[in-house]
């Protein structure tokens, strides 16, 4: 990623804070930065390529949508780690799953269209893996940010 | 209906990687007999009325030089801590995300934010200067070892 260059970072600086919402996003990307948009789609291309950028589309919100979600968190023994994420990983709605150093070994996220439906998936994911899981919604949301500025200074 | 099967099928289709194309959302308007433009009006609406939250650009935090991730929770001693303390961590341009989520009594940690940042040292930083700042001296810092599972939700 050390060669990201400044046109680059600039690019993706708009694709995150400001994406045209127009007929031609990548048209006007290159206008505002006095570009081509050949080159501003292939320069998009490679940085899709090289794995920086994930996807290009809409981030949308759970709970405006009547969805609920919820950080879940279960103790699994190290020999049953991939059996466990197995049977966890393949259920709609669990979009995040993490080994992380704590006593709860593994995280993940679900999101289902209502709380009742959430809490039948955890209760057959239960049982499924012979686990219990602990879940834990939010109560009080005072931050989601899902873009990152790439500052000139940074050192990519 | 706050949304209607258009906005149904709009959704559908920005959930996804749109096309990385000049007019990425000609061949949905072919399909929905809409014009590209009543397609963005749409869009449009639906980020107005919150149900889609951004569009753009997703970016892999690690390849974006955000090498340190970290997990922190933080326990709060009070109910009238928490208010104050959420908003001093949103402040945070580190910060992606700040939630107090009821978690079971054995938890007991309440707070959690998601730190992203180049490094160790600016996570200690960062960690110090909260707990300066909010008085909560107790946290855990619960750090991923090995992503399972990571995908964007698909709600239709």
């Amino acid at each position: 990623m050390n060669e990201l260059s400044r046109t680059d970072r600039e690019i993706l600086n708009i694709l995150q804070a400001d994406f045209p919402l127009t007929t031609s996003p990548y048209r006007d990307v290159a206008k505002s930065l006095n570009l081509d948009e050949d080159e501003v789609i292939a320069r998009i291309q490679a940085m899709k390529k090289s794995g920086l950028i994930r996807r290009i589309g809409g981030i949308m919100d759970a709970r405006s949508l009547g969805f609920y979600s919820t950080l879940c968190a279960c103790k699994v023994p190290e020999q049953r780690i991939d059996e466990v994420a197995g049977i966890i990983n393949q259920q709609k709605g669990v979009t995040h799953n993490y080994i992380r150093d704590h006593e709860y070994n593994m995280w993940f996220t679900l999101t289902a269209p209502s709380q009742d439906e959430a809490m039948q998936i955890l209760k057959s994911l239960q049982n499924d893996a012979g686990i219990e899981v602990i879940s834990m919604p939010a109560k009080q949301v005072y931050k989601i940010k899902v873009s990152f500025e790439m500052s000139e200074t940074d050192a990519l | 209906m706050p949304y209607d099967s258009t906005d149904r099928e709009i959704m559908r289709f920005l959930q996804g990687d749109i096309p990385l194309e000049s007019r990425p959302y000609k061949n949905l308007a072919e399909r929905l007999e809409l014009s590209e433009e009543e397609i963005v009006l749409r869009v449009k609406k639906l980020r107005e009325k919150g149900f889609l939250r951004r569009m753009g650009a997703v970016l892999r935090h690690r390849q974006a030089g955000f090498a340190v991730n970290a997990m922190v929770a933080w326990k709060l001693e009070n109910e009238e801590q928490a208010d104050r303390a959420g908003k001093i961590m949103a402040g945070y341009k580190e910060i992606s995300h700040c939630y107090i989520r009821e978690v079971p009594p054995d938890f007991d940690y309440s707070i959690f934010s998601m730190i992203h940042v180049k490094n160790e040292e600016r996570l200690a930083e960062i960690i110090e200067e909260i707990s300066l700042q909010t008085g909560i001296g107790k946290y855990i810092i619960i750090r991923s070892s090995r992503e399972l599972k990571k995908e964007s939700m698909q709600y239709f």
